[in-house]
């Protein structure tokens, strides 16, 4: 089981409150745990990486404990503690500021 | 009694303001999605209570929302827009060419008589259709493969397809604007288009009477008077008597003949509405008066509203969506602005009142008249 958390924002989105849990088929990768994610919550598709490409939005940012996961590999193996469910998935929208 | 609900869309959410026919007391609910872009909010003409919404944000992308229930509740429908093909390239604002990229829906066009049916108009421009109720959008690629296209560039907001107009007794004809590239027109429901800027001049270009490159900022109509169309472009009020095949220029005797809206009375087909706005660049009311024009003899003869208008120190901007007409009697008329005012007058434009005053920037004004 691994755990999500989405940004505040995607919460609303997907009509979550905090953490979502999801059961996810084969090794745990961003790719294996946003296909279950989209799956679960289909208006998530294209809020968090891209439709078509696959590639995470550019102002969208995943850390796992203290570690920057963003620039891994779809299918590179997430931290053991995230695959074992002890540290959660983190989605973060970039600190940008905005207007 | 008749109802009046306003759609509003504003840069951190939408808003629904609804009133009695006497438009005097009004129910603000909102923010809907607080914290995004709405560009645009607009109900289907054969169905009322479908809505449709854009909502966007530079951080989680596009999301498209529709209603059932005029606005109470709203469900997340297809954001998936994917030029069909290769998408190939138009100019950046340098002149060198940059490849086609989805950024946002700016408009959303529901069909006269379809509630699944409507177009969107995206940047970088194109023209997308859904007819699943937005579950679904499959461009029309036409549009963005007129041989044009690779010469187009942005305007100061993008290269955005920002306006389309349906032409109700003409079915499969289409009007669309793009800045800066100009207005098109479709007369097979969007499979072929052609240029309609014959008599556009635009000084900023190097061709002033190019058949594409102008910056039009909003083209209307009157439902029973389809071949009649009014433009603000960039620069200079423009009216065509011909379905867009040639335009004149109706400035007449306005204080800029800059802005970005342009509106029809709900029941007289010649009389128009602007608001003149300062440019180049400085983008707000000439003189710090938000003066909304009207002409009834279709342009040339303008005359200033001002009554309930703030006529010192303002320096808000009105967006090309963000004004609209009411279809009661006597027809009420109502504009956004980016100071987050909502403006509304109940008799054509002679006396204005705020309906709020201090909501986040206004993108877009929409109006439902309903039984």
């Amino acid at each position: 089981m691994i755990r999500v958390v989405l940004p505040a924002h995607l919460r609303t989105l997907a009509h979550v409150d905090g953490e979502v849990k999801l059961d996810v088929e084969g090794p745990a990768t961003q790719r294996s745990v946003f296909d279950a994610l989209e799956a679960r919550y289909p208006m998530l598709r294209g809020t968090i990486r891209d439709h078509v490409t696959q590639q995470r939005r550019a102002f969208v940012r995943f850390f796992a404990g203290e570690q920057d996961l963003s620039h891994e590999g779809p299918d590179a193996p997430l931290p053991d503690a995230v695959a074992l469910g002890a540290e959660p998935f983190l989605v973060v929208g970039a600190m940008a500021g905005g207007g | 009694m008749s109802k009046v609900r306003i759609l509003v869309g504003t840069r951190k959410g939408a808003f629904v303001l609804t009133s009695d026919g006497t438009r005097k007391r009004w129910k603000v609910s909102g923010p809907h999605f607080g914290g995004w872009e709405i560009y645009h909010v607009k109900g289907s003409p054969a169905d009322p209570n479908r809505l449709y919404a854009s909502q966007s944000s530079g951080w989680f992308g596009q999301v498209i929302q529709r209603s059932n229930d005029g606005g109470k509740t709203w469900e997340p429908v297809g954001n998936k827009f994917v030029y069909d093909g290769v998408p190939g390239t138009h100019l950046w604002y340098d002149g060198t060419p940059r490849p086609w990229e989805f950024a946002r829906v700016w408009h959303l066009e529901p069909s006269l008589t379809d509630p699944d049916t409507l177009y969107a108009g995206i940047q970088d421009a194109a023209l997308f259709r859904s007819v699943d109720g937005g579950q679904t959008w499959q461009e029309l690629p036409g549009m963005r493969g007129h041989a044009s296209a690779p010469s187009w560039q942005p305007g100061a907001g993008g290269l955005c397809l920002h306006t389309i107009v349906l032409d109700p007794s003409h079915p499969g004809r289409i009007f669309i604007a793009i800045s800066a590239a100009g207005v098109f027109r479709s007369d097979d429901a969007g499979t072929t288009w052609r240029p309609m800027n014959r008599g556009l001049k635009s000084e900023q270009i190097p061709d002033p009477t190019a058949e594409v490159g102008h910056c039009v900022h909003r083209i209307a109509m009157h439902r029973s008077r389809p071949g009649v169309l009014f433009m603000q472009k960039h620069w200079d009020v423009m009216r065509s008597d011909d379905a867009g095949e040639s335009w004149r220029e109706v400035s007449g005797n306005l204080p800029t003949d800059f802005g970005f809206p342009i509106d029809v009375h709900a029941h007289e087909p010649e009389t128009i509405y602007v608001v003149p706005i300062k440019s180049d660049s400085e983008h707000y009311p000439p003189e710090g008066k938000l003066r909304v024009y009207r002409s009834r003899t279709g342009g040339n003869e303008w005359e200033a509203l001002t009554k309930g208008l703030p006529q010192r120190n303002c320096y808000v901007n009105v967006l090309r969506d963000a004004m609209a007409v009411d279809a009661l009697d006597p027809c009420g008329v109502y504009f956004g602005t980016t100071g987050g005012q909502v403006y509304a007058s109940a008799d054509a434009g002679d006396r204005w009142a705020p309906i709020v005053r201090d909501l986040p920037s206004v993108v877009s004004v929409e109006v439902q008249t309903l039984p």
